[in-house]
């Protein structure tokens, strides 16, 4: 008996398994990507002017640390996320604000009276009064952030993304 | 090349004889009827997939659950469809189980040699149906907990002993973050795991007795 050009009832039931089972993968494995990937993906926009208070209340070249809080929706639970600005004020108008986190893994920085410096309590990154590294593993300088003063009062402008 | 490295992991791994000893059995002349153990199967590692995937984001605690589920829903891409094969997948795999049982119980197929074949399913049957219990209390809405409330309450109506039993299925006298926390961990580690041992028994007894023909005159 020559092969039949058509197909067999083996390789029938074989080629409608293959297609068929494939088909349901890609029903449940396509979105179970997504469905694992996307709150990874969602970028969060955080773009508001945090108001710190009367200027003249900061001393001048003395490092102040101004803590404020904002609270974010993530998934199921509202969290409380606590932000911490190092308020430098060089003369009666001119100021720098920078960020506490340290710029090698996160730890939050504290500031020393006595070495005039902050240093980072996790691995000992030492850096200026302005930020700049002085010592350690930190790569850059802390991060600054952009500053107005209307009537008196000091801005920040706290942009995340 | 490929057929080379094919003979290498056979000759290792013997999968030629596995394949003939699992899936090139001889089967006597049968019908649609005899897929529903399969389709149970199929259903079973559907729910097990997507079971363990809502895992990534559900919460077994009265203060998140539901709120938890309203994200899967709403704020996971394709969490409704994922969420959704769970939900139907329960419901239908309960009905083909049920139907699997039928089917055996009317061709006589639970009779010699196949007892300990049923047995095995007879536990199969109630775990599934432990699953739906356990499972439908998880959303933590109005309906769950009013039918895990009713359905805590039945063994109660046993004599001497009833208020006990439905004490331990609750974690204590009342639904509780208790009540959640247990009807979660049964229904995604000891019923899973006493179904996966049971399906590994039955399709051992399977493979090894084979599969009754349709009962004709003479039986």
């Amino acid at each position: 008996m020559s092969k039949s050009p058509n197909l067999n009832r083996r390789e029938f039931v074989t080629l409608v398994s293959t297609v068929v089972g494939s088909v349901m993968t890609a029903i449940v494995g396509i979105p179970a990507i997504g469905y694992i990937l996307s709150p990874s993906l969602r970028t969060k926009k955080t773009d508001a002017w945090i108001p710190l208070g009367k200027l003249e209340n900061y001393p001048v070249n003395q490092p102040t640390l101004f803590t404020f809080t904002r609270s974010i929706t993530t998934g199921w639970e509202k969290t409380v996320n606590s932000y911490g600005v190092f308020v430098v004020r060089k003369s009666d108008t001119e100021i720098e604000v920078l960020s506490n986190v340290c710029t090698h893994l996160s730890c939050r920085v504290n500031w020393n009276e006595e070495k005039q410096e902050y240093i980072c309590p996790c691995h000992d990154g030492r850096f200026n009064i302005d930020g700049k590294v002085d010592s350690g593993p930190p790569p850059r300088p802390l991060d600054q952030y952009e500053y107005k003063i209307e009537n008196g009062d000091l801005f920040i402008h706290l942009k995340e993304s | 090349m490929l057929k080379k490295l094919f003979n290498w992991l056979d000759e290792r791994l013997g999968l030629t004889s596995i394949y003939n000893v699992v899936l090139d059995r001889k089967v006597p002349k049968v019908n649609w009827f005899f897929t529903l153990g399969s389709a149970s199967l199929f259903l079973f590692l559907m729910q097990g997939v997507t079971g363990i995937l809502l895992t990534v984001y559900y919460v077994p605690t009265p203060d998140h659950a539901y709120d938890s589920i309203q994200y899967i829903m709403n704020g996971v891409t394709f969490g409704w469809l994922i969420r959704g094969i769970h939900h139907w997948g329960a419901t239908l795999m309960v009905l083909v189980v049920f139907l699997h049982m039928l089917r055996t119980f009317y061709f006589g197929a639970y009779k010699y040699p196949r007892e300990i074949t049923w047995l095995t399913g007879v536990i199969l049957l109630l775990s599934t149906l432990g699953m739906g219990f356990t499972g439908y209390l998880l959303p933590w809405n109005q309906r769950s907990y009013w039918a895990t409330t009713v359905g805590t309450e039945i063994p109660g109506t046993v004599p001497f002993f009833g208020q006990f039993l439905t004490n331990v299925l609750r974690g204590g006298s009342d639904l509780s973050a208790l009540t959640l926390s247990r009807f979660f961990s049964v229904h995604i580690w000891f019923l899973p795991a006493v179904i996966l041992g049971t399906i590994g028994i039955h399709l051992y007894l399977i493979i090894r007795i084979g599969i009754s023909h349709i009962p004709d005159k003479d039986d």
